[in-house]
């Protein structure tokens, strides 16, 4: 069964943006998904949608095969939401704020505390539960919203830029308990500016831009179009001159290399002849996010497209 | 009602009483000592120097009236600006995304408005209690009239935020609106002593038929009919109640 299903969904703000020019997407049940696309190309108008903050002006949405429009209390008791921006009361305390929203999905209280002691240990927030919210940092508060949306334990979780402004040790500790949810069976899509995140976290992938969906694919499948990839070569002092035949290279200074792997040359080559050389090469680095290269080329033929 | 749509009613009144118990420094003081000085001023010093009205000493005449004020401010302000702030902080969220239907949100946020609403009338009640005597004529008719009444104003403050944009839109209905309305409502006067004119005008002025409903609840004197000021009341709270689940339904100002 599809934890999601879009079909021809449109959106027409009151200003006449048309934010979505027909979307159709089907999220797997059990999936890891991530919607990537540049600012203002529709993700948070899609999400906003799925969560019904957002009016849909034609379309169809499925969660867990209820239909959002006929059924939206079934739908909605499917879906948790963890939005871009904080939208808790700064005034409530951490443990207020979880079990508040229980209640709201009519979690019985005495079985609300339980889950609010297990996801807020989870994350880390469980000395803050008497905290009132204004007095958490930025990632506390990421976390804290992390853990409303999983109270009422929805098949399907959405996270819409979770780690946007969270120091990196904290990112990777978010990464892993996504992950861990995930393997538990939980559905989770995800749109995020870090294409690392998206490649290392999701399995299928959807970009979408100026409202359409211009890529539909897995992670795998995605990367493996990705004809030449740069590397970056650290070399030991002492290297003079090099000549690397067969590959595109540029010396950036005394001790960095830069060199372009086409898919079907591999690297061994380039090391081969740097040894003959005499050069030694101290360590080795991928010049940008694979999926970073793909999702700039896939958005600007977009562009060109639409140009044309 | 199912059981999650209880526990859902049960949340949000939970949550509005909470929050304004939480700053009873500004909900629930302010009216006390404002109704205490009116009690003060207009009841024991000015009172004295006007004698009877309605067959009863002044400040007994104007008690009524000036509890159900209380009343009609706080349900009021209770709801406009609980709403408002949720929708400011953008934590009104919270509920739209969960399976709350609509009549469930406005019966949390009107209990909550009439909570707070009956809890002010209670203690300034209590105060006027230290400067006369209240006598009870019709229970029915006083609990009827304060509930509608609290009700009425909680819709209405509900309605107010749900088209407000900034914090000044929540005051201008209560300073232009709601207090002008209210001191031409009855609360310090018969309008049998208006002329036939304003007296007509006056009958424009729905406050005017919950003001003398209460009091005919505590004195057994009313300028109106009470079978015509429940009907306005009734009637007043269910053209709100109509308007307000379109509103929600339309996503006006909440959904965009």
């Amino acid at each position: 069964m599809s934890a999601l299903q879009l079909r021809a969904l449109h959106k027409t703000y009151a200003n006449g943006v048309n934010a979505l020019k027909g979307i159709d997407l089907d999220v797997a049940e059990g999936d890891f998904f991530a919607l990537l696309g540049p600012n203002g190309a529709g993700k948070s108008t899609t999400i906003g949608i799925i969560s019904s903050l957002v009016l849909a002006s034609g379309g169809k949405v499925k969660v867990f095969g209820h239909d959002l429009a006929r059924d939206p209390e079934a739908a909605k008791l499917e879906v948790g939401l963890v939005p871009q921006e904080f939208n808790f009361s700064m005034f409530e305390t951490v443990i207020q704020i979880v079990v508040n929203q229980a209640g709201y999905y009519g979690v019985p209280r005495p079985l609300a505390l339980a889950r609010a002691e297990k996801y807020l240990s989870q994350l880390g927030l469980w000395d803050k539960r008497d905290a009132r919210a204004r007095t958490l940092s930025g990632g506390m508060k990421r976390r804290l919203m992390i853990a409303r949306a999983l109270m009422h334990e929805p098949r399907l979780l959405i996270l819409d830029e979770p780690t946007a402004g969270v120091d990196i040790e904290l990112r990777r500790s978010m990464w892993q308990f996504l992950r861990q949810i995930n393997e538990e069976g939980r559905t989770i899509i995800l749109t995020t500016h870090y294409l690392e995140e998206a490649e290392m976290l999701c399995r299928n992938i959807a970009i979408i831009d100026q409202g359409r969906i211009i890529e539909n694919t897995s992670v795998k499948s995605l990367l493996a179009t990705l004809h030449v990839e740069t590397f970056i070569l650290d070399l030991a002092p002492g290297a003079s001159e090099l000549t690397i035949d067969g590959f595109v290279s540029r010396r950036l200074d005394d001790h960095t290399l830069e060199v372009d792997v086409a898919k079907d040359q591999g690297i061994n080559a380039v090391f081969s002849q740097l040894t003959a050389q005499g050069v030694q090469v101290l360590s080795l680095r991928n010049k940008a996010n694979r999926l970073e290269e793909l999702f700039v080329t896939l958005v600007e033929n977009g562009k060109q497209e639409v140009g044309a | 009602m199912n059981q999650r749509q209880w526990i859902a009613l049960k949340t949000i009144w939970g949550k509005e009483a909470s929050r304004f118990l939480r700053i009873w420094v500004q909900t629930l003081v302010p009216p006390v000592i404002t109704m205490a000085l009116y009690f003060v001023i207009f009841g024991n010093l000015i009172g004295r120097q006007i004698g009877d009205m309605g067959g009863f000493p002044y400040i007994t005449y104007i008690v009524p009236g000036l509890i159900m004020m209380s009343v009609i401010t706080n349900s009021y302000a209770n709801v406009s600006s609980s709403f408002f702030s949720a929708k400011f902080q953008k934590s009104i969220e919270e509920m739209l995304v969960a399976p709350v239907p609509d009549w469930v949100l406005v019966a949390g946020f009107v209990g909550g408005g009439v909570a707070r609403g009956l809890l002010v009338g209670i203690i300034v009640t209590g105060i006027a209690l230290f400067f006369t005597a209240l006598p009870i004529h019709h229970l029915g008719v006083l609990v009827l009239t304060v509930l509608l009444t609290a009700t009425l104003f909680s819709l209405g403050g509900l309605i107010n935020a749900i088209f407000a944009r900034t914090f000044d839109d929540i005051s201008i209905v209560p300073t232009f609106v709601l207090t002008p309305l209210t001191y031409l409502g009855g609360v310090f006067y018969s309008i049998s002593l208006l002329p036939p004119l304003w007296q007509g005008v006056s009958q424009l002025n729905p406050i005017l038929y919950m003001v003398n409903a209460f009091r005919y609840g505590f004195l057994g004197v009313s300028d109106i009919g009470i079978g015509t000021a429940m009907a306005v009341l009734v009637g007043t709270n269910l053209v709100l109640l109509g308007w307000l689940l379109r509103l929600l339904k339309s996503g006006r100002g909440l959904r965009s």
